[in-house]
């Protein structure tokens, strides 16, 4: 029972208990009736013959695979290491009494959060090469992600900052400390500890963006189990694989962030 | 006006279209789902809340990019062809329904715990204690994340354009390689995806306020 279900029921008595029962029954068998309805839905195509599905035990193609997995983390860790520390400078602008470079991180924020990855990435792809600035494909790829994601960390980054109890500002200042001093030595330590979790799980949104690679021909697993698939003619088990690895990564990842949260002190 | 705006601003109309019909049946859906979903994860009965948790680890863990192509180029393999607008946005929905479910969790959790003893202590039953008590002050917090939710599939609905749907995206970039102008197509049509982020915000910031409770 977790915490919504005690807010929203009574502890079961007797008859409610005997209701459960029934109802445990009946969806299983609608659980399994579906499952059923799936099963013979890919069988009657033949998706589960073992032409299908044997060759992902092959040496090769697991390292294809691996390689795809490889360069995906590759991309997720140096857009992360690019975004992340752009994002701290770009919250603190947007809290400093400086009107306006406030008002100019405000509007890069405002912006880049309401513009689609994509369309960044088209930017980047159809025309910046025509204003005859061309970034080769990895970066291609990685700089929309940065500058998607420097705003929206930038925000976690301000209402962690925000968050911090104010006495810790005002001791840093009765100390003689500037404002950016208050925030690099003070502040902003305190903060990323507790913002934590909330950095993991903007991994996971990286590491999705890094799917995009699809779009722009860079080789990360999105493209390598397209390779696969249509190089083989095993479209939808190859997708099935590279959505597989992509939910275990990143349910990893979440289950991380899940973990940091507990161990903080509330 | 100039001869070429107009060129690039015809075919962008048509992808606003496209946009804005995706967005809302996806929501729709993603709403009518998201609730099935909560009610699934809530509820006693142990089989549906392990659907309810697993639905929601995969759909939440997977790039909304990987579950379109795998439905856009995989389902026709297994015998189920539908057109590429409906499949794109049940893909969405189904997608963003994982989100909506979490929302709609979180959102009851907001409720403290003594509401519901005092509903109890009353002697309301279950259902009329959700309904008058949890319910009413739940829905009230909602209404941000969901807004959230609301522009992070519009702006998502961009990625049809990755399957070959020709919306705002898919469109901006055609003129692009058609008329040789890089920067009108992309510029107008970030101006309607900030239109579209403003306008959901202002309009939620208004609904909170709306119904607020002033205590």
């Amino acid at each position: 029972m977790n915490e919504e279900t005690r807010l929203l029921f009574d502890e079961p008595g007797p008859r409610a208990r005997r209701r459960i029962r029934i109802a445990t029954g009946l969806s299983l068998l609608v659980i399994a009736g579906l499952l059923g309805l799936m099963i013979r839905q890919f069988a009657v195509h033949g998706q589960l013959s073992a032409d299908q599905w044997s060759m992902y035990g092959q040496w090769p193609i697991i390292r294809f695979l691996l390689d795809g997995i490889g360069k995906t983390l590759l991309v997720t860790v140096v857009a992360a290491a690019i975004a992340f520390p752009l994002a701290a400078p770009v919250a603190l602008v947007r809290l400093s009494r400086a009107r306006v470079p406030r008002a100019l991180a405000r509007g890069y924020v405002e912006l880049f959060r309401a513009v689609p990855l994509l369309l960044l990435l088209y930017v980047f792809l159809f025309a910046l090469p025509r204003a005859g600035v061309t970034f080769p494909v990895f970066w291609q790829l990685v700089l929309p992600i940065v500058l998607s994601n420097v705003p929206v960390v930038a925000e976690i980054f301000r209402a962690g900052v925000l968050a911090e109890p104010r006495g810790q500002t005002e001791a840093a200042y009765s100390l003689g400390m500037t404002y950016w001093q208050a925030m690099r030595l003070v502040v902003v330590p305190q903060a990323v500890r507790k913002l934590l979790p909330a950095l993991v799980s903007q991994l996971v949104r990286l590491l999705k963006d890094s799917s995009l690679g699809y779009v722009v021909s860079y080789v990360e697993l999105l493209h390598q189990t397209q390779v696969l698939g249509e190089y083989y003619h095993t479209v939808l088990s190859s997708y099935l694989i590279g959505a597989t690895c992509y939910v275990l990564i990143n349910a990893g990842l979440s289950r991380v962030a899940t973990a940091l949260d507990r161990r903080r002190p509330s | 006006m100039p001869e070429g705006i107009r060129e690039v601003l015809g075919p962008l109309g048509h992808g606003l279209v496209l946009t804005l019909a995706m967005t809302g049946l996806a929501f729709a859906g993603a709403l009518v789902l998201g609730v099935l979903l909560a009610v699934c994860r809530i509820s006693p009965v142990p089989p549906l809340r392990v659907l309810g948790t697993g639905y929601v680890t995969v759909f939440r863990n997977v790039p909304l990019l990987v579950l379109l192509v795998l439905f856009v180029f995989g389902l026709p393999d297994v015998g189920l062809l539908f057109s590429l607008f409906a499949t794109v946005t049940l893909t969405m929905a189904l997608y963003w329904a994982a989100f909506v479910c979490e929302v709609l969790r979180a959102g009851i959790r907001t409720v403290p715990f003594g509401q519901a003893e005092a509903a109890r202590a009353l002697g309301l039953t279950a259902g009329q204690s959700i309904r008058h008590i949890i319910l009413p002050q739940a829905l009230r917090s909602m209404v941000q994340p969901l807004a959230g939710v609301f522009i992070g599939l519009a702006l998502s609905t961009s990625l049809a354009a990755a399957v070959g749907v020709a919306e705002m995206t898919g469109q901006a970039q055609f003129t692009t390689l058609k008329y040789d102008q890089p920067l009108t197509g992309f510029a107008a049509t970030t101006v309607v995806y900030v239109l579209i982020t403003l306008t959901s915000g202002l309009v939620a910031g208004r609904i909170e306020k709306r119904v607020a409770i002033h205590r």
